[in-house]
């Protein structure tokens, strides 16, 4: 059995056992509520098995949201830990266990909250914005999800057997090295974080394609909502740059599993390489995640304003722009490196360039908000929380462009702050308003307004709460990832932080509360019109929840904001008021037990590779291969939807939502 | 995704006639892959560049380069190329003896080439440079161990193919695929050259 052995189960940390304990009664009350209700086949049939874009979206939502209470929890512990640890209070966790910690948030929040997230919210959107049925390879989607689902898999699995890496989420060398970290931490790391990166490139390479090819009769490039068009970009982004952070892996991987001498302190390795390659991946990877955001604010913005977005083709010309400039700017990680003033000269004028094209952003949204119809609905909120405090995390990222600057800076709390501020007020109040805008467009019925509301006051005051005083530590000094400090005049700033996290924790339980209260009373917040803000992009001309098809027949269209054009053209009823009459048979791919097939086989890999279990490895590897051979041996089922059925389907959905009359919101 | 949109439209005379086909999105979204299969190359090009100096006190690329081997896997691969392009026209054509031939040939040149690479790589670990030896050799076996491992996958991929025509005839999404192997056969060329010029015709005496 390789390295595996009893002694793997952290049976003398409390914490650690009581953290597995949790997650496994959790999946073990969760298997039997699906036993006990006989959900199995439903389940298997309509989710798991589902290469559906909008089952397969949710399904990323879903991960993004239990990740992210697993990532919250291992921050509390963090802010727990350094508002008590201060002179001689040793705190109530080790360093060994600390450093996993604060190594497990970083990672688990990036690559398995942040990105689920925005890839889970474009999986969903971006075809019915496009007017199209699915993405163009929908098993590859399903395969895509279940890999990514696999490596959030492994992370978890690192908690209850063995332990997770102690090097941050970056695990640099040569600390990441086997010289100095000679557990399976860093291996769980790094194969979590190849079969989910092989995920993501997959969404990447279907996403680009499906945007620059599978698009409704008319939707030209400038007819493209700008979701879509930072969609691509974003995509573009992970198809560059992905490749990048799989290579450098491996070359780690081959570093700690065969002896090899890319980044060692030995044999001619070169650890600044490994700061090069894998910021050449992570400085991109910001902008994968903030674009998307973005997209969700410009259709926030537009449709709570009631106007056109102000400055359509600058924003996406600022969109593109930050799509190249984004590989142009990553030695800022590292101005101290001695890369020398020349270089690092250069590097911080990019980076204060790449400013340019979001300060252009953020003034199309003001200038779309200036005299709109603004209706303060909760996607709202969240939008004009991010505008007040992207613009703060911004300037603060501006200062630490300039290198001598960032040389007092650097690994300080004034780091932590600024990317905390501009993922959290960025990303995931992007996320968060696109959660509460769509909601009612994947379920057929609205979010409670209230506790939303509850829950974006609570996550922006304690954002604020949370993250400001860490601003001032960096100023006085402090360093991030310490378990423990003697300058007993930080602890009250970390106490504030302290008490900001536990605001940011009322505002989860809203959330939960929200989403739980709006499935109790889901029946009399139903959105039977399909389109319960009054929308301007094709989504919203389908019913909510849409058909699997999405669309009966593809709309055609004639201009940007598509549906808002074909609502107030004034000769003609609405578009979607009228039945079309050229229905015909549509082809839709038939469900596929490859993805989480070729899942299951990913994770056993996984697994025994971390624990050098061969003879598993080679099991796990056959058996994939065999999946994807026998998935290739034949052609591709469609089921045929018939033309009858669909229009009788079809015919009734539009008298349903034009019994439902206005648009305004539940 | 069923492609047939309404051409006539006048909405899509300037804006696209909808979905393209599957034809079309599958070599469309198999170039893409392609590029970011180039990029993960472009990593270990760098990372071979830097670590080339880098041979701790051990063997240097002029000490364990030899052209002639690397010139005839050259050839090998460059001709595999050819009898590939050869074998999707014929398949195309539904010509199907000179298809079988082609690909046969290709297969052969294709392991050909592995054969002596692998060839290449004992002679370097009989000598004690190996990819444990220094940073070089390690950057040394990964990238071109990389490309190697690529035209394996090819072998597998183009045997698994043929089966399937000699089994099931030639069936239209088989070509498609194959036609996507053409396309990956030719991008491993390209790094071909480019391993040829940065590692051997530059690192050889």
């Amino acid at each position: 059995m390789g390295k595996l052995h009893w002694a793997a189960i952290p049976l003398d940390q409390p914490l650690a056992m009581a953290a597995s304990l949790t997650i496994i009664v959790g999946f073990l009350v969760l298997f039997a509520i699906v036993t006990w209700k006989g959900w199995w086949p439903t389940l298997w049939r309509e989710w798991l098995t589902s290469v559906d874009h909008k089952r397969i979206g949710v399904m990323y939502v879903l991960l993004a949201f239990v990740l992210l209470l697993r990532g919250f929890i291992d921050a509390l512990m963090m802010r727990s830990q350094l508002a008590i640890a201060a002179g001689a209070a040793p705190g109530y966790l080790p360093p060994e266990h600390y450093d996993q910690i604060f190594s497990a948030h970083g990672t688990i929040m990036i690559f398995f909250m942040a990105m689920p997230f925005m890839v889970g919210l474009m999986n969903f959107v971006v075809p019915l914005q496009l007017g199209v049925r699915d993405v163009a390879f929908p098993v590859l989607n399903s395969v895509s999800f279940w890999l990514t689902a696999s490596g959030a898999l492994l992370v978890n699995v690192s908690l209850v057997i063995g332990e997770f890496a102690r090097t941050g989420w970056l695990a640099y060398p040569p600390l990441s090295e086997l010289q100095f970290s000679p557990g399976v931490g860093v291996d769980y790391y790094l194969w979590a974080l190849q079969i989910a990166g092989v995920g993501t490139l997959l969404a990447g390479i279907n996403l680009v394609t499906t945007i620059l090819k599978v698009r409704a009769p008319g939707m030209s490039y400038m007819r493209m909502p700008v979701f879509c068009w930072t969609a691509l970009a974003s995509n573009m982004l992970i198809v560059a740059a992905f490749p990048i952070l799989t290579a450098t892996f491996a070359m780690l991987l081959l570093d700690r599993y065969v002896g090899m001498h890319f980044f060692t302190n030995d044999g001619g390795g070169n650890a600044m390489l490994y700061f090069n390659l894998i910021w050449a991946w992570g400085h991109p990877e910001v902008y994968i995640l903030i674009l998307p955001a973005f997209g969700v604010f410009s259709e926030v913005i537009a449709v709570f304003a009631g106007k056109r977005l102000f400055g359509y083709r600058s924003m996406v010309m600022a969109t593109l722009a930050i799509c190249v400039l984004s590989f142009m700017v990553w030695l800022h990680h590292f101005f101290t490196m001695g890369a020398g003033a020349d270089v690092n000269g250069f590097f911080g004028i990019m980076t204060m360039i790449i400013a340019v094209p979001t300060g252009v952003k953020i003034f199309s949204w003001l200038f779309t908000l200036y005299r709109g119809r603004i209706r303060f609905e909760v996607p709202l909120l969240w939008a004009i929380g991010f505008m007040v405090t992207f613009v703060i995390g911004g300037m603060t990222g501006v200062l630490m462009a300039v290198p001598p600057a960032d040389f007092v800076l650097h690994n300080s709390l004034f780091l932590v702050a600024h990317f905390h501020n501009v993922i959290i007020g960025g990303v995931l109040f992007g996320g968060m308003a696109g959660y509460n805008y769509w909601f009612p467009k994947a379920f057929g019925f609205t979010l409670d307004r209230r506790w939303g509301t509850v829950s974006f006051w609570c996550w922006l005051v304690g954002f604020y709460f949370a993250f400001m005083p860490l601003y001032a530590l960096g100023l006085l000094g402090m360093t991030r990832r310490m378990q423990h400090y003697a300058d007993a005049s930080w602890q009250p700033y970390l106490i504030v932080a302290e008490f900001g996290a536990l605001i940011i924790l009322c505002g989860i339980v809203a959330m939960i509360v929200q989403l739980v209260v709006s499935i109790r009373t889901r029946d009399r917040r139903r959105d039977l019109s399909g389109d319960p803000w009054n929308g301007r992009t094709l989504e919203w001309s389908t019913a909510s929840p849409p058909p699997t098809y999405n669309f009966a027949v593809l709309p055609v269209v004639e201009s940007l904001d598509a549906h808002w054009e074909s609502k107030h053209r004034a000769s003609q009823p609405p578009a979607a008021a009228r039945a079309p009459t050229d229905y015909a048979d549509i082809e839709i791919p038939a469900r596929s037990a490859n993805g989480f097939v070729t899942a299951v086989f990913a994770v056993l890999t996984g697994f025994a590779l971390v624990w050098h279990v061969w003879w598993v490895v080679i099991a796990g590897m056959t058996g994939a291969l065999l999946t994807l051979l026998a998935f290739g041996w034949t052609p591709r089922r469609d089921s045929i939807v018939a033309a009858g059925d669909l229009a009788s389907d079809d015919i009734a959905r539009r008298e349903m939502r034009a019994g439902a009359g206005g648009n305004t919101p539940a | 995704m069923n492609a047939a949109a309404p051409t006539a439209d006048p909405a899509a005379a300037t804006g696209g006639s909808g979905p393209a086909s599957v034809a079309i999105t599958v070599a469309y979204g198999f170039w893409i892959f392609l590029l970011s299969d180039i990029i993960m190359f472009s990593a270990m090009f760098a990372s071979y560049a830097v670590l080339t100096p880098r041979i701790a006190g051990g063997p240097g690329p002029r000490e364990l380069f030899e052209l002639r081997p690397a010139g005839i896997e050259t050839l090998c691969l460059l001709f595999s190329s050819f009898t590939c392009g050869l074998g999707v026209l014929a398949v195309e054509h539904r010509r199907m003896r000179m298809f079988f031939i082609c690909f046969a040939l290709t297969f052969v040149l294709g392991a050909a080439f592995l054969a002596l690479e692998l060839s290449e790589f004992s002679r370097l670990l009989a000598a004690g440079a190996g990819p444990a030896r220094s940073a070089f050799l390690s950057a040394f076996f990964s990238l071109v161990g990389l490309h190697g491992v690529h035209i394996a996958a090819g072998l597998l991929w183009l045997t698994f193919n043929v089966a399937q025509i000699a089994v099931n005839g030639p069936l239209e999404f088989v070509i498609r695929r194959l036609g996507c192997f053409g396309l990956f056969w030719h991008a491993l060329d390209i790094v071909w050259v480019g391993i040829l010029t940065l590692v051997y015709l530059m690192g050889a005496r």
